[in-house]
């Protein structure tokens, strides 16, 4: 044992200098955005109903739309759901074509409005205004936890910060440029976010491409290269199943359900929706539609090419790699251990005295490659060793051993794994060079941020215009509707931090969750209000409420463990009683990723029964709904 | 008008059925079976489920947006 200054080992990272220049120009491209379109406004340049161009518009929904859990999560669930992974490709796309081909341009043609706005004139009902507003609340706070895990991992990583201290960053700069850019002219900057986000998601994906096929074009290289074989074949000797199986990691009725939930999710997120009010006519919002999806589906068929890369290098690079030493921070000091089993020692040594350490593994790769990206991410602690057979090396095979308590276990080397690390560390452990992985960084930072931002201000027009001042305090000032807007804002960030820190999933899996939610509470009574005249407001304020509270509570009880930490050490509901489970002699039921399908089917029930059981809607709501559906007259456009 | 309307709605169940069709049965439903045909090296299946579902949604997406733009012109509703 030998100990040494701390500085020699911190010094190992060549992105950091380039991870800061980028993440400072990117935030101060977007505060001088910020910046000039408030001058702009002041002086009235800002012309109501001139509108926001097509195109533009399809790239600032494409960046609002495409969070984090786009970004940062997607690619990285993917490579290790295999197969299955298609949930989240299908369920974020084809939900779009339900936004576009159902919603959008009779929303556009309501006129300048929130989705509340149009439920209660829908409904003719303050009460469905509320509903509505709580549904909203509910569904972007989950989305925005999201967004602050993804935050926290990418300023974790390139700080060096634990990641609690990485989302209490992200909390400031996101609350930050929330409010500051909580104003008109946040159009211009998603649409500068959408083009970093997309060249820092396409740099490294061409590049990986271009080094293990015969195409740099990641689309052609996934599907003619012999990668998904040797894939494959790698995961079967490692004792794991084939990656492009199905129904591995899901079941069929889960898949179908996870999807579902994530489609009619996407239709309903009401962020999304906002933006189709800002183009000139029914028109322009089709042609927005058009150009978004084009825009995202230039990540969304780069992702499954990049997880299957992704997760073919990771094994590459990570299995049989060498242990050159392993380091113990304690304090000050560090504490340099030749082998597995010394290393345990000292830990345990330093557990009798009160200290938790972990042990930080430094690898060097089979091809003899040192992986100081490895290094690097375990002081996150989103990746750990345990080189339990104490032979001197990391086997990612699964193998047969017993826990502490002597019980039969199957386990690999890799003690974890946070999924949310897959993208971000691609570039390093491709080899590509620092600039890349400091532009992924960014472009991380610039996908939460865009689609954060758009969040936090549903959070805060549906608690400060839909609830506080119309129920609360009906007179305030101009100044004080202002504040109470910023408040909500800090109070959204708030919660929205506390569950980045106690997430109830990967960033991914969270998303889910909110457009679960969406799906429950929003695709029915939009649709409905839309498609069929004779829904009326006993029917839909029913259907959120039964829709979003079975979703709700369904969500809780099986995450209970993991959001609420202080008072559940399991999930009250555990998976062996998930709804369905048992029925039709099927082993497994419906997983809280997908239970927003079946609150979406309970509200449409719901809706419609109570709905043709009380009279129908008045004559002048009847008469609304014919105007939506004709695209002449749609008004002015309002900017957002 | 309710002639738009209907041929409004005619147009958006085709589309719906296709998208219907490509994201549930080709990708989930089916899956298994099409993954025996191959394009390039990766199950037929596994491909739509990955890719081809997307290609398939911009097109809907683009189609709704022509056809409608026909059909507002015919009945003269456009702006």
């Amino acid at each position: 044992m030998q100990y040494l200054d701390p500085s020699l080992l911190a010094a190992a990272d060549p992105a950091r200098p380039w991870t800061w220049s980028f993440v400072a120009l990117t935030f101060a491209i977007y505060l001088y955005i910020g910046w000039r379109s408030r001058v702009k406004d002041s002086k009235g340049f800002y012309v109501a109903g001139q509108g926001v161009p097509a195109i533009a518009n399809g790239a600032a929904t494409a960046a609002d739309w495409m969070s984090a859990a786009s970004f940062i999560g997607m690619a990285g669930l993917i490579s290790f759901t295999g197969s299955d992974g298609a949930v989240y490709l299908m369920g974020w796309t084809g939900g779009y074509v339900l936004l576009a081909l159902l919603l959008a341009p009779y929303l556009r043609k309501f006129g300048h409005y929130t989705v509340p706005d149009f439920i209660a004139a829908r409904y003719y009902s303050e009460t469905a205004r509320v509903v509505a507003a709580i549904c909203a609340i509910f569904v972007s706070i989950t989305y925005v936890a999201g967004q602050m895990k993804g935050v926290g991992i990418v300023f974790s990583r390139f700080l060096e910060v634990p990641l609690e201290i990485g989302v209490v960053i992200g909390m400031l700069i996101v609350g930050f440029f929330a409010v500051l850019g909580g104003m008109k002219g946040i159009t211009w900057t998603q649409v500068v976010q959408y083009f970093i986000l997309i060249l820092a998601f396409m740099i490294p994906s061409v590049a990986i491409s271009g080094i293990l096929t015969d195409s740099s074009i990641p689309q052609i290289g996934f599907a003619s290269s012999d990668i998904s074989e040797k894939l494959n074949d790698v995961l079967v000797d490692l004792g794991e199943k084939e990656y492009t199986q199905p129904f591995n990691s899901f079941t069929q009725l889960n898949v179908f359900c996870i999807t579902a939930a994530l489609m009619f999710g996407t239709a309903g997120l009401p962020h999304v929706i906002v933006r189709f009010y800002t183009v000139k006519d029914v028109r322009a919002a089709r042609y927005s539609a058009v150009w978004a999806i084009i825009f995202i589906a230039i990540l969304y068929t780069t992702a499954p090419a990049l997880g299957m890369f992704a997760r073919y290098n990771l094994i590459k690079s990570m299995h049989n790699a060498r242990i050159e030493n392993i380091t113990i921070q304690n304090g000050g000091q560090t504490i340099v251990c030749a082998n597995a089993e010394q290393a345990e020692n000292d830990r345990q040594r330093l557990a009798d005295e009160g200290k938790s350490v972990t042990p930080i593994y430094n690898l060097v790769s089979s091809e003899g490659e040192p992986l100081s990206w490895a290094t690097q991410w375990q002081l996150t602690g989103l990746l750990k060793f345990d080189d339990w057979n104490r032979d001197g090396s990391i086997s990612l095979k699964v193998m047969d051993t017993s826990d502490t308590d002597g019980n039969a276990v199957r386990k690999s080397e890799l003690a974890k794994i946070d999924k949310d690390i897959i993208v971000l560390s691609t570039p390093e452990v491709a080899g590509l060079p620092p600039w890349v992985i400091a532009l992924v960084a960014a472009g991380g930072l610039a996908a939460a941020l865009s689609t954060a931002a758009g969040l936090l201000l549903v959070i805060s027009s549906s608690l400060a215009h839909d609830l506080f001042v119309r129920f609360v305090t009906p007179n305030a000032t101009e100044p004080q509707k202002l504040l109470i807007g910023r408040i909500a804002i800090i109070f959204g960030i708030l919660v929205a931090g506390y569950f980045g820190i106690n997430p109830p999933g990967f960033v991914g899996e969270v998303v889910a969750f909110a457009f679960g939610l969406a799906a429950a509470s929003f695709f029915p009574a939009i649709f409905l209000g839309i498609f069929y005249k004779r829904a009326n407001r006993a029917g839909a304020v029913t259907g959120m409420i039964v829709g979003l509270a079975f979703t709700l509570t369904y969500i809780v009880m099986a995450t209970s463990h993991k959001v609420l930490p202080m008072f559940y050490d399991a999930p009250m509901l555990s998976p062996e009683n998930y709804f369905l489970a048992g029925w039709f002699g099927m082993e497994q039921g419906i997983s809280p990723q997908g239970i927003g399908t079946i609150g979406m089917l309970l509200n449409f029930v719901v809706t419609i029964t109570i709905s043709l059981l009380t009279p129908p809607p008045p004559q002048e709501v009847l008469d609304l709904v014919e105007s939506v559906r004709v695209p002449k007259g749609s008004g002015e456009a309002v900017s957002h | 008008m309710q002639q738009y309307w209907r041929s409004n709605l005619r147009i958006v169940a085709v589309l719906m059925a296709i998208w219907f069709v490509v994201a549930f049965c080709i990708s989930i439903f089916f899956i298994q079976p099409l993954n025996s045909f191959t394009i390039g090296k990766l199950g037929l299946g596994f491909w739509f489920a990955q890719q081809g579902s997307i290609f398939v949604f911009v097109l809907l997406v683009l189609a709704y947006a022509l056809l409608m733009d026909r059909l507002d012109r015919k009945y003269d509703v456009n702006e």
